[in-house]
């Protein structure tokens, strides 16, 4: 795992398990062993395709939603196991921005009491209740951050478009100036000339701010254009992580050679790659050892039988779940030409 | 489309125009939409969300008939006009000359029923054939469809298939009775992108063995540019720029295309620092401003574009933009990739 010098991981998850129970006696293995720490003010991509965990995982690192087993360190406190009452104060460190800007909304409230809600509850830091003033004067600042008029906050959330209701769902997650934002598909439901916006603003305010960011999302160029670092994930588990381009332009998982591939680039004259077949799996049965092999173009015997661990290529802090790893000239089908 | 071909129009639209009543209002949803699709082609249709492109797909296939629609203008299929055609006729075109499918393959089938006996039953209705040679042929589309096993999946119901096997299906029971024209509405926005590349290849496959013309939308530019031999780019409704896809991607001519190219994150080369977003989100068809729809957004806004309708005029070969600019001398630059480039953001 990669430690930069002095500062600790903000979040270290350790070998996270989370089953959903099934009628009928069946398990389905969400989160299925897990691992990965990310740095203060460090942006981490998630990205796998539908059904891979990543909403999962993603409620689980903001106890959302209860781990089966296994630990989430929040700034070196384990929170997996502390009583609500305890987390509660923590609770403002971490925040969560949701894919459906609407749904996220209470829509009879005006987007003023929607962000002044928390700032009511949770006292300042000085551990003071905040005044009136105080509100007031946080309000303005949020609707400048995210680059909304202070008319908005007059406003219920059915007057505003898609892109504006995600402003207003990131100020609403930034009010308590949290460390930490898990933000599960943000822009997916975004057109792209709006999508950009938001990206943009996703990149200033972790700039301006100095947060760090878990950024989950299908989309793998939207997680490049902001992330540090990025995690692929298949079926449950982590099957490539490291640097955002190392792992997009020289994957060394076999899957993430096939994600990368399968984008379509808005370029044309491009050669296509032979797609990969067949579908994901069902999480339910998942296949006996790597949980790739399935469907992947360089399986052996070894990869029916043995399920390979995540483990450095090099020193640079990229990590592959596989036994028999690309190298990184192979790997590099896509190039701008 | 082959050298060989003549440049016929299979289907050539003219002054589409789709209006819903709103509020005691007719709304142009569609708004004088014109286009040719040739033969054997695959024309993409692009736009953001609410921009009509679903509309103008069902406008096409007779299939709007909610009450007080109103559908003007011409839509001529094979010399013969669609607008106005009664729907008993209609309804026999549907399903053998012009098929649709659509993003969500569970609307095309009825969950009580097999698929294999819901294709065999799409054959049955539009030729004289007994039951087994349906089901042959059905047997035999599937598999072409690149379905598995496709004795025993034609006997499976739609919700025991993945999504990409509904697909499939869904596409074989379109292609059934050999339609000419195929109109498919964001056929892989809800698919995994290793699935969506698998269903990509199949449309462009259906081009060349099965002879179709596909009119394909999507949202997806990197769709377009992989699938479609010509592109056309809807704005509020209006077509905004159309053009053979290379070079309608090499060099746009309307600004709304370059600002939509422009923003998309790039997956290959350098990060740029910030994305190139236009600002501001697209109108409402109710509150389209005057002249050009794009204007309240357009970084080459003047006078000129918001006191008329800006003119629908050709940029190149085959190439049309609705805007002012090259009629006034001041054409979009060729669009350079990574021009926007500049250092990748540190970690
Ligand atoms: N409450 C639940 N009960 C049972 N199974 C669940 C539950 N929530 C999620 N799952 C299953 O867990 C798996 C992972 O789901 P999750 O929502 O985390 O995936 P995801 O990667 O976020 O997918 P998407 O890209 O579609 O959002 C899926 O197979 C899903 O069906
Ligand atoms: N039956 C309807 N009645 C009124 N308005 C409609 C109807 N169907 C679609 N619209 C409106 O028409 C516009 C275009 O819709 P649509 O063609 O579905 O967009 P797209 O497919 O490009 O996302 C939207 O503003 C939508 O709200
Ligand atoms: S372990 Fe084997 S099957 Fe799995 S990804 Fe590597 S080569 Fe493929
Ligand atoms: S007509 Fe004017 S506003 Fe419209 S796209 Fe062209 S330059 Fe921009
Ligand atoms: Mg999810
Ligand atoms: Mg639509």
């Amino acid at each position: 795992m990669k430690t930069s010098g002095k500062s600790a991981p903000i979040l270290d998850v350790c070998d996270l398990y989370k089953t959903y129970r099934l009628p009928r006696r069946q398990e389905l293995k969400a989160v299925d062993g897990v691992s990965f720490s990310v740095m203060p003010g460090e942006v981490l991509g998630i990205v796998g395709e539908s059904g891979c965990g990543k909403s999962t995982l993603g409620r689980c690192l903001l106890k959302l939603t209860p781990a089966t087993s296994g630990q989430v360190l929040f700034e070196g406190r384990d929170i997996t196991h502390l009583p609500e009452r305890t987390l509660r104060p923590l609770r403002q460190r971490m925040q969560m921005v949701f894919q459906d800007s609407y749904a996220s909304l209470n829509p009879r409230r005006r987007i003023g009491d929607l962000l002044a809600e928390p700032l009511k509850v949770h006292p300042d830091a000085q551990g003071h209740k905040r005044s009136s003033a105080a509100i007031a004067t946080r309000l303005q600042e949020l609707m400048e951050l995210v680059s909304l008029p202070t008319t908005a906050l007059a406003r219920y959330p059915h007057e505003f478009s898609g892109g504006q209701r995600q402003r207003i769902n990131i100020a609403r997650a930034i009010a308590l100036s949290p460390q930490l934002i898990v933000a599960d598909e943000p822009v997916s439901a975004l057109d792209v000339s709006v999508q950009a916006q938001i990206i943009n603003l996703f990149a200033d305010l972790q700039k301006q701010l100095g947060l760090t960011y878990i950024f989950i999302a299908h989309d793998l160029a939207v997680v490049r254009q902001i992330s540090n670092r990025v995690a692929v994930m298949y079926l449950g588990r982590i099957v490539e992580i490291g640097d955002a381009d190392a792992v997009l332009h020289t994957p060394a998982h076999p899957y993430t050679a096939a994600l990368t591939a399968a984008i379509p680039r808005p370029v044309t004259g491009l050669a296509r790659p032979v797609p990969l077949q067949g579908d994901v799996p069902s999480p339910i049965n998942r296949p006996s050892g790597c949980r790739f092999h399935t469907r992947c173009p360089y399986m052996q015997t070894r990869c029916q039988e043995e399920d390979p661990i995540l483990h450095p290529i090099d020193d640079s802090g990229h990590e592959v779940a596989c036994h028999f790893p690309l190298s990184p000239v192979a790997s590099a089908t896509h190039c701008n030409g | 489309m082959p050298a060989n071909m003549p440049p016929s129009a299979l289907l050539d639209v003219r002054n589409l125009r789709v209006s819903f009543p709103a509020r005691g209002q007719m709304i142009p949803i569609v708004d004088g939409v014109s286009f040719t699709l040739n033969h054997q082609d695959i024309l993409g249709l692009v736009g953001e969300s609410g921009s009509g492109k679903s509309v103008t797909a069902l406008a096409l296939m007779g299939l709007i008939d909610a009450p007080g629609v109103q559908v003007t203008g011409s839509v001529c299929f094979r010399d013969q006009e669609l607008v106005g055609m009664p729907q008993k006729k209609l309804r026999h075109l549907r399903g053998k000359e012009i098929a649709m499918i659509f993003q969500d393959p569970m609307t095309a089938f009825t969950p009580v029923y097999t698929i294999g006996w819901q294709i065999d039953e799409q054959i049955r209705a539009h030729e004289r054939v007994s039951r087994q040679q349906a089901r042959a042929r059905t047997v035999k589309l599937l598999g072409d469809m690149g379905v598995p096993d496709p004795e025993r999946t034609a006997n499976r119901y739609p919700h025991q298939l993945s999504g990409g096997l509904r697909q499939r299906a869904m596409i074989a029971m379109a292609l059934s009775c050999n339609p000419s024209l195929l109109i498919a509405d964001e056929p892989t926005t809800a698919l995994d992108v290793t699935v969506q590349a698998q269903i990509l290849e199949l449309i462009r496959s259906l081009r060349d063995t099965h002879h179709s013309s596909i009119l394909l939308i999507t949202h997806d530019m990197g769709v377009v540019a992989e699938t479609c031999d010509n592109t056309m780019v809807l704005y509020s409704g209006r077509v905004a720029e159309y053009g053979p896809t290379s070079a309608l991607f090499a060099s746009p001519s309307h600004p709304y295309t370059a600002g939509l190219l422009a923003s998309i994150p790039p997956l290959d080369g350098p990060r740029p620092l910030r994305l190139p977003a236009i600002a501001g989100a697209p109108p409402l068809p109710q509150n389209r401003p005057a002249g050009c729809a794009f204007s309240p957004r357009c970084p080459y806004a003047h006078t000129a574009c918001t006191t008329a309708l800006p003119p629908y005029i050709a940029t190149g070969p085959d190439h049309f933009a609705a805007c002012v600019l090259p009629q006034e001398g001041t054409p979009l630059p060729t669009r350079i990739r990574n021009e926007l480039v500049q250092e990748s953001p540190q970690p």
